[in-house]
């Protein structure tokens, strides 16, 4: 038994309270799989905060830097052009530059990180596996338990009273 | 708030799995409609024509123009400026409408953002077209070269290049992310084996699971704030090109802000006609209301009362100045060989969006459209007449001269508009123009709120 199980909810209130209840009641390997974003699931499920936007923030800076230093080194060192008595180091010409790549480098950065953190792409996945499922992009909301040992009907008894549609274990 | 005004932007009753079938049946399970192919046979053979000008413009040069010495920038410049100012609205409207939390925002962000890629794409274009050098174009870039040669830091047009290839990196990345969980709804909708894998690979394999979202929706609305600066400092970039020279009606502080103002107000309009013709063509009445038409047509208004507040500080500034030049200017604006060109354009920006002021306007589709084609046209004669004006009557008279745009100038911007119209009905039958996600958060909301 490969230990993925799968409940399905008709709507994503009642999945965020089988989410907090499977949490309460110590299971392991919880997700969920809904259509659209649901933000409360972050808290269910107490899902680790991304750390992606100091790391942006710091690809920006450093890119924006290094962008500064190029301006300088060639505007002061490779190639000094005397343009009308004008300072060799521009420098508020210069930050037009360093904005622009700046705000480049943080945004091909995050996209990135959302790719190393989300583990994507990844054409294959047991998940896709389950009947159904084609519906977690559409209007099926799933809570996924990854439990070694966990019976459907087990998991079903815990989830008494929140009317999943249904409880299933995914087939390998 | 009441759930008043979020109630009427969906259908009544609906299901998150009617919503999802509303946007992508018409293109899964649809052929496509007689407008649309003869639409796109149309925009094709425009796409056609403007390869065809550009190979004729790169074998002959500008000469072909009517870009002359004292017009150097003719027409290609201002149909840059006036793309860049369309593709300007489509991220800077996602993006402000997500901060803000906007729950008119679901159904109209998705082509918004397309239009943004190709309205910037197609902008590009056009400083490369009137180089007459075209191969010269990576000059614009630092790359080691024997000459031991460096870009102009402080030029202008330095900037504008970094500016322009940021953005539409930037829009790229910002497009796709919202993209990526719409295209395995497609995936997963698709019958055809061939449907299935495209949208299956560009999908990634996305699953909606509870951590990706997590991620996705950082990410999203940090790049999400990261676009209204950008946004802001493209066309600010845009118009330094102008207001870093010494030239008369150009070297001015209010050009920038001038520019954004002016880049919202076309942009919005561009996605009032988008949005129209997608709600006609896809059949999308019950998502995109007429209450999305009577909001955007305040945004529109806005725009307008902005751009009189631009052009009149602009009249002041060249009246107040004491410089012979300016006033120079100032008066050619209204008394020169352009005049008639002026005061349509005033009356197109200002006068005809007042129109908006009514309720009962706002509140008809056709009038709201009809004035986004007006203002458009409005915004094109001003970036036209922008350089026009000022480079016809530089400081030296004899260096003065009127500008006449010959056939290819016109075929170009034909063919320019044919290409966008080409690359959104393209758009139009392979993704999904409205955010299935965001719709069915949407209802969400809505229905909690009810």
């Amino acid at each position: 038994m490969s230990g993925l199980l799968l409940a399905e909810f008709r709507d994503p209130e009642t999945l965020v309270a089988a989410a907090r209840r499977a949490r309460q009641a110590g299971l392991r390997g919880l997700d969920a799989h809904t259509p659209f974003s649901v933000p409360e699931l972050a808290e269910a499920l107490a899902l680790p905060r991304p750390r992606l936007r100091p790391v942006m923030l710091g690809a920006g800076l450093a890119a924006a830097a290094l962008v500064y230093a190029l301006c300088w080194y060639s505007a002061v060192i490779g190639y000094p052009l005397n343009l009308g008595g004008r300072p060799l180091n521009s420098w508020p010409t210069f930050l037009v530059l360093s904005f622009e790549s700046g705000v480049l480098a943080a945004s091909v950065t995050g996209f990135l990180g959302f790719f190393l953190g989300t583990g994507l792409p990844r054409l294959h996945h047991p998940v896709f596996a389950a009947r159904g499922f084609a519906r977690a992009s559409q209007d099926g909301f799933f809570l996924a338990v990854d439990e070694p040992g966990l019976e459907p009907a087990r998991l079903a008894a815990l989830l008494d009273g929140l009317g999943p549609l249904s409880v299933r274990a995914v087939e390998p | 708030m009441s759930a008043g005004p979020e109630e009427a932007l969906l259908p009544r009753g609906t299901s998150y799995g009617a919503l999802v079938g509303l946007v992508a049946d018409p293109l899964m399970r649809r052929r496509a409609g007689r407008p649309w192919r003869i639409a796109f046979a149309v925009s094709g053979m425009l796409t056609l024509l403007l390869a065809g000008c550009t190979a004729w413009l790169f074998l002959r040069g500008i000469g072909i123009l009517g870009n002359n010495t004292a017009v150097v920038w003719g027409f290609p410049i201002a149909n840059y400026v006036w793309w860049i100012g369309i593709g300007n609205a489509g991220t800077f409207i996602s993006a402000a409408l997500l901060l803000t939390r906007q729950p008119w925002r679901a159904a109209i962000n998705r082509f918004a953002e397309a239009m943004t890629l190709f309205a910037v794409g197609i902008a590009g274009l056009f400083p490369i077209l009137h180089l007459g050098r075209p191969h010269y174009a990576l000059w614009l870039t630092p790359y080691p070269n024997t000459q031991g040669l460096w870009p102009q830091w402080r030029s202008a047009l330095v900037w504008d290049f970094a500016a322009i290839v940021s953005y539409l990196t930037f829009s790229l990345m910002f497009f796709y992310l919202g993209l990526i969980p719409d295209l395995a709804t497609l995936r997963d909708r698709a019958q055809s084996r061939a449907g299935q894998v495209i949208y299956g690979v560009l999908a990634l394999g996305w699953r909606g699971s509870a951590r990706h979202w997590h991620l996705h929706d950082t990410l999203y609305r940090t790049l999400a704030a990261m676009a209204l600066p950008l946004v802001v400092s493209v066309h600010s970039v845009a118009a330094m090109d102008f207001s870093a020279s010494l030239m008369p009606g150009w070297q001015e502080t209010i050009f920038p802000p001038y520019f954004v103002v002016g880049a919202l107000f076309s942009g919005f309009g561009m996605v009032v006609v988008l949005a129209a013709l997608i709600r006609w063509g896809l059949g999308l009445q019950a998502i995109i209301t007429p209450r999305h038409f009577a909001v955007m047509g305040k945004v529109l208004l806005a725009g307008s009362l902005g751009m009189a507040l631009c052009y009149g500080t602009e009249w002041l500034s060249a009246w107040q100045a004491e410089d012979r030049a300016e006033r120079e200017h100032l008066r050619a604006l209204f008394t020169g060989p352009y005049a008639p060109l002026y005061f349509a354009m005033l009356g197109c920006n200002l006068l005809v969006p007042q129109l908006l002021w009514s309720g009962r306007l706002r509140g008809s589709i056709p009038a709201v459209v009809g004035v986004a084609v007006v203002l458009n046209i409005g915004m094109w004669l001003e970036r036209v007449l922008i350089i026009w004006n000022t480079l016809s009557h530089g400081y030296l008279p004899s260096m003065h001269g009127v500008f006449s745009p010959t056939l290819w100038d016109w075929l170009i911007l034909a063919g320019s508009l044919g290409f966008f119209a080409f690359l959104m009905l393209g758009f139009a039958r392979l993704l999904p123009a409205v955010a299935m996600h965001d719709m069915g958060k949407l209802l969400r909301r809505q229905r909690s709120g009810a």
